[in-house]
């Protein structure tokens, strides 16, 4: 008898401690973040998208080598003399034109070992974590700031400056260097 | 009375009971939006989120969207079901629950159906609910919907019996089974309220006030139970039962079941308030009767019963994201081993207080 009292008493006074427990709750401010809204706060060193900032690459292809999931491509051609590439920030001299820098990051696994080896520090990880897509090609990311018949253009003059050089070698085998300028220098496509 | 207004404005009897009973749907599926809404903040807040938060202020056109969504979906009926009893089902559900709307004072102007039998009438009408939630269970041919189904009325009939013994201690101290009076009853300040041993100031309205809070207990805890509530909500357990008896329903039929439940919740609560509460009676007095305005009393008569209704339906809600679902076997403990013999011992001891 005595066991049901008890009974009773735990169950009213369990249900009250309960109430109380949920009613503070419903004045603890929410942990919720309004997510589109209201972007969380990621942590300093966060790894996300990986960019490039093509102005500073050296085409140097380090970053490619160490990608373990290779999702980096890249080609480069050789400048051919007289052709100004600029400096990186760093005011290392450009020799190599960047022909092809394409990152899937579709296969990317954000494991940032392609950052340390870069020299001039031009590819990074970024705070961009909203790049969905609809189509799986729209992943392959192009990072070089040539357009498609420039980018032919550097392959065409260095194949010409090889070939002219070939060329003068078989004719004047003691030629001096001097000579090696047969091509103006072509910025842009225009010129062919 | 709003009858008899609506009567002379009409000029048709008729048409002015038509009007008069529409009424209460207008506050059930008023009520109906609102409390959707508020139970879906509260228990997000109880568990430190937000619910919904897109629609409107802070969600609040939520329900609306809800509703029209549940009206757009396919209204899909299986070919195994019994087709009659399955489409007749949610309906029947929601009639039951509205017909318990007839006979609630809403204020002392407005009651559908001034019955002497209010009382008395609510519960026989709340039965129809548990045949249309058997007739839905059986009608799906769905195994959990007819385990939902039998655990609902298996559970309602066995709750009605502390609910109708703490109504029996009620007739005892009031002599009435009519709601309106009951309420006319209990008017003047909050102290006059039967939870506080009614009006008057005899030895026995002290002696009142412990058992009848303890009936006041009981009969929460079994109208709860009546409505399908957590921590009672055996038929609907999510975890067991997919929904419970509304498994098989979509679209519009589903959306009846969810205003029933929702009605039914209100119902109960405003049947409590009316029967320990006071009903529509001020705690504190009227303003229209300070400033002489008439007309204002019972619109005011009208918020504190709504107010009354809607705390208890909160405190319904605050339970359910607080307990835990109870077993079968402990949910009859509770109500044959516990509610019962103690609603017994209230009614003796209450007749005898009565007696003095």
């Amino acid at each position: 008898m005595i066991q049901y009292f008890k009974n009773i008493y735990s169950a009213l006074s369990t249900i009250a401690i309960g109430m109380k427990i949920t009613f503070k709750h419903l004045f603890v401010p929410a942990v919720t973040i309004q997510y589109p809204d209201v972007k969380p706060q990621l942590p300093e060193r966060e790894r996300n998208r990986l960019y490039v900032n093509i102005e500073d690459c050296i085409g140097c292809d380090q970053c490619a080598r160490a990608c373990p999931v290779s999702c980096i491509s890249i080609e480069t051609v050789k400048s051919i003399p007289g052709e100004d590439l600029g400096k990186t920030s760093q005011g290392k001299k450009k020799a190599l034109w960047v022909t092809k820098f394409d990152i899937d990051i579709a296969k990317c696994c954000y494991c940032q070992l392609c950052v340390f080896p870069c020299p001039t520090e031009c590819i990074y990880m970024t705070d961009v974590y909203e790049f969905s897509e609809y189509e799986r090609e729209n992943l392959v990311y192009d990072f070089v700031n040539l357009t498609k018949p420039e980018r032919e253009q550097k392959k065409i003059n260095y194949a010409q400056f090889e070939a002219e050089k070939a060329t003068q070698k078989a004719a004047a085998p003691v030629a001096p260097k001097v000579e090696a300028k047969p091509v103006p220098p072509v910025e842009n496509s225009e010129a062919k | 009375m709003i009858y008899d207004y609506l009567a002379e404005l009409t000029g048709s009897g008729i048409l002015a009971a038509i009007i008069s009973s529409f009424i209460p749907l207008t506050f059930v599926l008023l009520f109906a939006l609102f409390a959707v809404w508020l139970e879906r903040k509260v228990s997000a807040h109880m568990q430190d989120r937000l619910g919904p938060m897109r629609t409107g202020w802070h969600g609040a056109t939520q329900t609306i969207a809800d509703i029209l969504k549940l009206l757009q979906k396919e209204d899909i009926v299986a070919s195994d079901t019994d087709k009659k009893l399955f489409n007749i089902a949610p309906f029947l559900v929601f009639a039951g629950s509205y017909a318990a709307f007839a006979a609630i004072p809403f204020s002392s102007t407005y009651i559908g159906s001034n019955l002497d039998l209010g009382l008395l009438f609510i519960i026989a009408a709340s039965s129809i609910v548990v045949a249309g939630i058997l007739m839905a269970g059986w009608a799906s041919n769905n195994k959990y919907s007819l385990l939902g189904a039998m655990r609902s009325a298996a559970q309602i009939i066995s709750y009605e019996i502390p609910t109708v013994l703490v109504i029996l201690s009620i007739i005892m101290i009031t002599g009435t089974l009519n709601l309106a009076t009951l309420s006319e009853w209990q008017t003047g300040y909050f102290w006059n309220w039967l939870i506080l041993g009614g009006p008057g100031l005899s030895v026995g309205k002290f002696l009142l006030i412990p058992f009848m809070f303890s009936s006041f207990l009981i009969m929460y805890t079994s109208t709860l139970a009546e409505v399908n509530r957590t921590p009672f909500d055996i038929p609907e357990a999510e975890s067991e039962l997919v929904a419970g008896y509304h498994t098989e329903y979509s679209g519009i039929k589903f959306a009846m079941f969810f205003l029933a439940e929702y009605a039914n919740m209100y119902a109960v609560s405003a049947i409590v308030t009316a029967i320990f509460l006071g009903g529509y009676q001020s705690p504190i007095g009227y303003l229209g009767n300070l400033l002489g305005i008439s007309w204002l009393v019972p619109v005011e008569q009208f918020f504190w019963f709504a107010a009354k209704g809607i705390f208890f339906v909160f405190v319904q809600m605050w339970l359910r994201w607080t307990l835990p679902r109870l077993r079968v076997d402990q949910l009859m403990a509770v109500c044959w081993k516990y509610l019962i013999p103690i609603a017994f011992v209230n009614l003796i001891i209450v007749g005898l207080i009565t007696l003095l």
